[in-house]
């Protein structure tokens, strides 16, 4: 059983957050070419409608506002964004914060940063298979067995996912660029320091 | 993309109550067990052989709630830390089956094996975990939590249940998800971790952290090949048992105890064996070779970033520095993002952490780097020799 985390179910939704502060709505995200096979097309067409640019490409703001840089396309948190401490939010009833990228996270979970997706082998998922992908979503598990993947990945709706649909999704993430971009490992919450 | 704005509330609450609603697996809703196929780590589809819903139905129990003579006791000589349960072992060879051991790090079962393993703590049993070998490559892995009048268990949900008893101050054991189950055993290729050949061996180490006495009759290599169990014979087996492959006490153990608690996921046959880190001991490995722990882990630069710890003196194992050592530190950690292993306990194994600080701290330390002699952390006179593994841009996948 995993531990109870304060996971957050509508995560992908706080790319709208971003959007909102821009007025107008980003781009569709654009393809990084063309997908090369039914599967890969199935999966890119399933990347775009789960919101995975929202949170795993960087954000930048564009000339109508805050945008998906698919330049970037899914490469996570930027390696040379060094983020300072996350503002202090007190009580609430605020609760947690973004970078402005939209890959980095600061809540009660502590820290946590959107990862490469794309195929580059030492700091993407590059050396995955289709079952270390599966195993990941529907675990909650980094890489299908290690620490919990953390808010606001919604893993827990995407779990309900059929196998065929996350196997086409990895199969796009396999045909997009790959970009070596090391993204930082999560901050434990101070409390627990 | 509106239609995204109303779930931000929910994101929200969540976060704040942690009470995240995790949404039901695919599987029974009530009481599941899942079934792999071997090795592969996929689901089959239903029509699988199904875990019972009570454990008195698995076949470990005679008539008279006795454990039924038909199963063999064991104990593993490094024993799986689990918060400090009691636990207790069985296994159920078919009658007439042999296990094929030609591949000795990667025994194969008969169809039909079943295993169970119960924890208890304070006399009280809270769980028996059994897997069960249905098909020549499926196995269905189950747990069952037990009843308040400890007259028997039950089937536990496929995603496991919470917090069923206090194991320390604050900390809380839980009965694993079927896909917790599955992240360690489906990522060796010998899917049943607890009874191998090391584990099994009749040269049991006498500094294994909390080792259990045997219990009579348990099944041991010997025991074993004395009953024909086990094809093909293997004398060498019975006159040199398995060990660890070290004349050091202390290095033994802390292999010993690595193999077992880490080495399921960290070999280099799982699904991880792209991180080339390998704590898995192997039989089969030449009486010669490097255990392999120490041919991949020892001042091995990892990626994993210890707070205070400049990166570039980070190491998995840094010989003679456990404060360098990534290892030991997720050892001790209990947090989610660090912890090692990273399910199936919420309290650091302090007897081991001791035994693995030890060891550590009695290597010779390694040539030291310069960043270490810049900050003083070693003496200017110390070698400093150019290795690429220094440099922070250069981590090895961790």
């Amino acid at each position: 059983m995993r531990r109870p985390l304060p996971l957050i179910v509508g995560g992908v939704g706080l790319g709208l957050a971003v959007l909102a502060l821009g007025g107008g709505p980003a781009p569709a995200p654009a393809a990084a070419g063309p997908a090369a096979s039914p599967e890969a097309e199935r999966g890119q067409y399933l990347v775009r409608i789960m919101g995975c640019n929202d949170c795993h490409t960087p954000w930048v703001m564009g000339s109508k506002g805050p945008e998906p840089d698919m330049t970037r396309q899914l490469s996570g948190h930027p390696e040379s964004l060094l983020m300072p401490p996350a503002p202090a939010l007190g009580q609430g009833p605020w609760a947690w914060t973004a970078a402005v990228t939209n890959t980095a996270f600061a809540g009660p979970w502590g820290v946590s940063f959107s990862a490469n997706l794309t195929p580059d082998a030492e700091t993407g998922i590059g050396k995955w298979t289709d079952a270390t992908f599966i195993q990941a979503i529907r675990s909650g598990r980094h890489e299908g067995q290690g620490r919990p993947i953390l808010p606001p990945m919604p893993w827990p709706q995407y779990l309900n996912a059929t196998d065929q649909d996350l196997r086409a999704v990895f199969a796009y993430l396999r045909t997009i660029p790959a970009i070596k971009n090391r993204v930082p490992q999560p901050i434990d919450p101070p409390e627990s320091q | 993309m509106p239609s995204k704005l109303p779930l931000l509330p929910c994101a929200i609450l969540c976060a704040i109550l942690g009470t995240a609603t995790r949404a039901a697996a695919p599987g029974p809703p009530a009481g599941g067990a899942a079934a792999i196929a071997s090795g592969s780590g996929t689901a089959i589809a239903s029509g699988g052989a199904a875990a019972p819903r009570l454990l008195s139905a698995t076949g470990l129990y005679a008539a008279d709630g006795s454990i039924d003579p038909r199963n063999m006791p064991f104990s593993p000589q490094y024993p799986l830390w689990s918060d400090g349960a009691d636990k207790t072992r069985w296994i159920h060879l078919p009658a007439g089956t042999k296990i094929d051991i030609s591949a000795i790090d990667a025994w194969r079962f008969p169809v039909g094996t079943k295993l169970w393993k119960e924890f208890a703590w304070g006399g009280r049993k809270v769980e028996t975990r059994m897997i069960w070998k249905t098909g020549p490559d499926a196995w269905v892995f189950a747990t069952y939590a037990w009843s308040d009048d400890q007259k028997d268990a039950v089937l536990a949900p496929e995603a496991g249940i919470p917090d069923v008893i206090a194991v320390a101050p604050g900390k809380r054991h839980s009965l694993p998800s079927v896909t917790d189950c599955k992240a360690c055993h489906a990522s060796s290729a010998a899917i049943v971790l607890g009874f191998t050949a090391l584990q099994l061996s009749d040269d049991r180490d006498p500094l294994a952290p909390h080792a259990e006495p045997l219990p009579p009759g348990a099944a041991t290599l010997r025991s074993l090949l004395a009953a024909g169990r086990l094809t093909p014979q293997r004398a060498d087996l019975a006159l040199r048992p398995p060990r660890i492959r070290t004349s050091d006490p202390t290095a033994r153990a802390a292999l010993g105890y690595l193999s077992a608690n880490c080495g399921g996921c960290h070999n280099r046959t799982g699904a991880l064996a792209r991180l080339d880190l390998d704590l898995f001991h192997d039989v089969g490995g030449s009486a010669t070779a490097p255990e392999p722990a120490l041919a991949t882990a020892i001042d091995t630069p990892g990626r994993y970033r210890m707070p205070g710890i400049p990166p570039a003196e980070s190491r998995v194992v840094a010989p003679g520095a456990p404060e360098r050592s990534t290892l030991l530190y997720r050892m001790q950690s209990r947090r989610p993002s660090s912890q090692m292993p990273p399910l199936g306990t919420a309290v650091a194994d302090r007897e081991a952490v001791d035994l693995v600080r030890r060891w550590i701290a009695a290597m010779p330390p390694a040539p030291a780097t310069p960043a270490a002699i810049a900050a003083g952390r070693v003496p200017p006179g110390s070698p400093a020799p150019e290795r690429a593994g220094d440099s922070p841009a250069a981590p090895t996948s961790r």
